[in-house]
């Protein structure tokens, strides 16, 4: 993979700077990589249960560098997800830090560890896994909040175009210290590694949030450049006042993970223009791993609210309900987007890892956009049912099943925009809704805020007996 | 109400929690206490009390107790 050529000329040099103050060089991808080639062999499926340190950073790498599929799940998982995961899945092994051993004892193999990577454990289960298709690197989570089985099939071709695409739009370069304010497991938290280990750039990886104080003494002790939030990092970063923060070196903010409010955008691109800093809004999805817009920072005050024009090597078009490109502007259609990101599309199950590539660089991204008379993007709406909650895709319909089977008997309905998922049910037992909440919260690890519980007499459907999502508030 | 109470009370009402654990919780110990309660929690405490929580304070701001004294850092009585 070409995301490792600058590894591969200085292995010497530093990869990222840990919580703790140690360094890791490049040359630590390589170690791990061989490691894992002899522990486990080549084209084997893993489940790499990720945080934000060095352990689980070298062991997402040396996957992709040893040819080991990796799935990347949060290391704070809940037990009984990571264990539908693996009956669907059966991998041939578990990484993951080693003090997380104890919490997901009952559902990891019973066997000793035969590799530690910095803090971070191998677990082989002793099984081969299943047969993975020759281009398969990479596999993430749809939805991982709602536990569903769904992944994304990236190859290496797909992580390399879309490292080398971000590297060119944000101008990176080795000068760059990112500090990695989200998750490497979600995929918008991964793009930063890539983009940054493409271009030999020092990661300050942390665990820390913008909340404590600690994250922000590492901004400012160790000179990070850049940082990057979903919409709700932003929320919080203006309630903190960040723009009075004396924070000299931080150059670069990027945002995505769904729609930021216009109030928002405006400040933040002001803020930035003002004070010499560049402000990008980002867009994508996780199938296209996961980067396909972004709005050049110097559009981000007259373009405000925008999603912006296609990465460098990518293209956009505009589907009316015909089937037929839409050509003039202002023309709401559905997005549709091309290039060599793309992913091979879904898996369902472990023989679809099989599968080659359905989607041959094309991606229905079911989001309605607009584009207007200067070819900016602007996202007007979403085709399919789901909303972001905090950044994480949460799909309706999904939610709704996990209700139907923990409260049978009960009628359900769910509905919602980002940041609030509102759910109707015809139950009119008041001990109900804190159930739900607690249940939602405790299967999705969001917090309760994001959910609404509503009472309605009786759930609205046609005469097909499909609920009629219209009726009901959103 | 006091303002212990009245303090007390918020936190109650944030994060479901009992009264009896207060003393012991702290940011990102309990599932409720998360960046969004976080936020919550410090937007309660200025609309109740009147005050306006600083950067650093909001920061600073980790525990029941810590709370505590920061508050009065703000000339609420506890």
């Amino acid at each position: 993979m070409k995301l490792f050529a600058y590894a591969e000329r200085h292995p010497g040099r530093v990869l990222a700077l840990s919580d703790e103050g140690r360094t890791i060089q490049y040359r630590e991808i390589f170690e791990t990589a061989e490691g894992l080639n002899k522990m486990l062999g080549n084209r084997r499926l893993l489940f790499l249960l990720c945080e934000n340190r060095p352990g689980a950073l070298l062991g997402y790498l040396g996957c992709l560098r040893a040819g080991v599929v990796p799935l990347l799940l949060d290391a704070h998982i809940d037990p009984g997800l990571l264990r539908a995961l693996g009956e669907t899945y059966h991998p041939a092994g578990y990484y993951l830090p080693a003090e997380g051993l104890d919490r997901l004892k009952e559902v990891l193999p019973r066997t000793a560890p035969v590799l530690e990577v910095r803090e971070s454990v191998l677990l082989p289960t002793g099984e081969e896994g299943p047969p993975l298709h020759p281009d398969l690197a990479l596999l993430l989570t749809t939805s991982g909040s709602t536990g569903s089985p769904k992944l994304v099939r990236l190859t290496g071709t797909n992580l390399d175009a879309n490292g080398a695409s971000i590297a060119e739009y944000l101008a990176l370069g080795p000068k760059e210290r990112p500090i990695t304010s989200l998750p490497m497991s979600y995929s918008y938290g991964m793009s930063v590694v890539n983009s940054h280990v493409l271009v030999g750039a020092p990661l300050l990886l942390t665990r820390y949030g913008i909340l404590e104080k600690a994250f922000w003494e590492r901004v400012t002790g160790e000179g990070a450049t850049s940082l990057a939030g979903v919409p709700y990092t932003y929320q919080m970063l203006h309630r903190l006042g960040m723009t009075e923060m004396d924070l000299p070196s931080l150059t670069t903010l990027t945002q995505a993970g769904g729609k930021l409010p216009l109030e928002l955008h405006q400040q933040f691109a002001r803020w930035a223009e003002e004070t010499g800093r560049r402000f990008f809004v980002m867009y994508g999805q996780t199938e296209a791993g996961p980067r396909m817009g972004y709005l050049p920072p110097a559009l981000a005050v007259e373009k405000c609210g925008a999603m912006g024009i296609p990465i460098p090597g990518g293209r956009f078009r505009l589907e009316g309900e015909d089937g037929g490109e839409i050509t003039a502007p202002d023309t709401v259609g559905e997005l549709v987007y091309q290039g060599q990101n793309v992913s091979m599309g879904y898996a369902q199950c472990a023989d679809d890892l099989a599968k080659g590539d359905a989607w041959q660089g094309e991606l229905r991204t079911g989001d309605m956009a607009r584009r207007d008379k200067d070819g900016v993007y602007f996202i007007t709406g979403r085709k399919k049912r789901f909303v972001k909650l905090y950044g994480n895709r949460v799909n309706l319909d999904e939610v709704e099943q996990l209700l139907l089977s923990r409260f049978p008997e009960t009628g359900f309905a769910c509905v919602g925009r980002d940041d609030c998922l509102t759910v109707y049910t015809d139950s009119r037992d008041a001990r109900l809704s804190p159930a739900v909440l607690d249940y939602l919260s405790s299967c999705t690890h969001l917090s309760r805020r994001a959910f609404r519980v509503r009472s309605l007499e009786g759930i609205p459907k046609n005469e097909a007996g499909k609920i009629r999502y219209a009726e009901l508030d959103v | 109400m006091t303002n212990l109470e009245r303090y007390d009370r918020i936190f109650l009402d944030t994060f479901s929690v009992p009264r009896e654990k207060l003393p012991e919780i702290k940011y990102q110990g309990i599932p409720d206490w998360d960046s969004v309660g976080h936020m919550d929690l410090m937007s309660a405490l200025e609309e109740a009390f009147s005050i306006s929580i600083s950067t650093l304070d909001v920061l600073d701001f980790s525990t029941y107790e810590k709370g505590k004294e920061i508050l009065m850092k703000y000339g609420v009585e506890l």
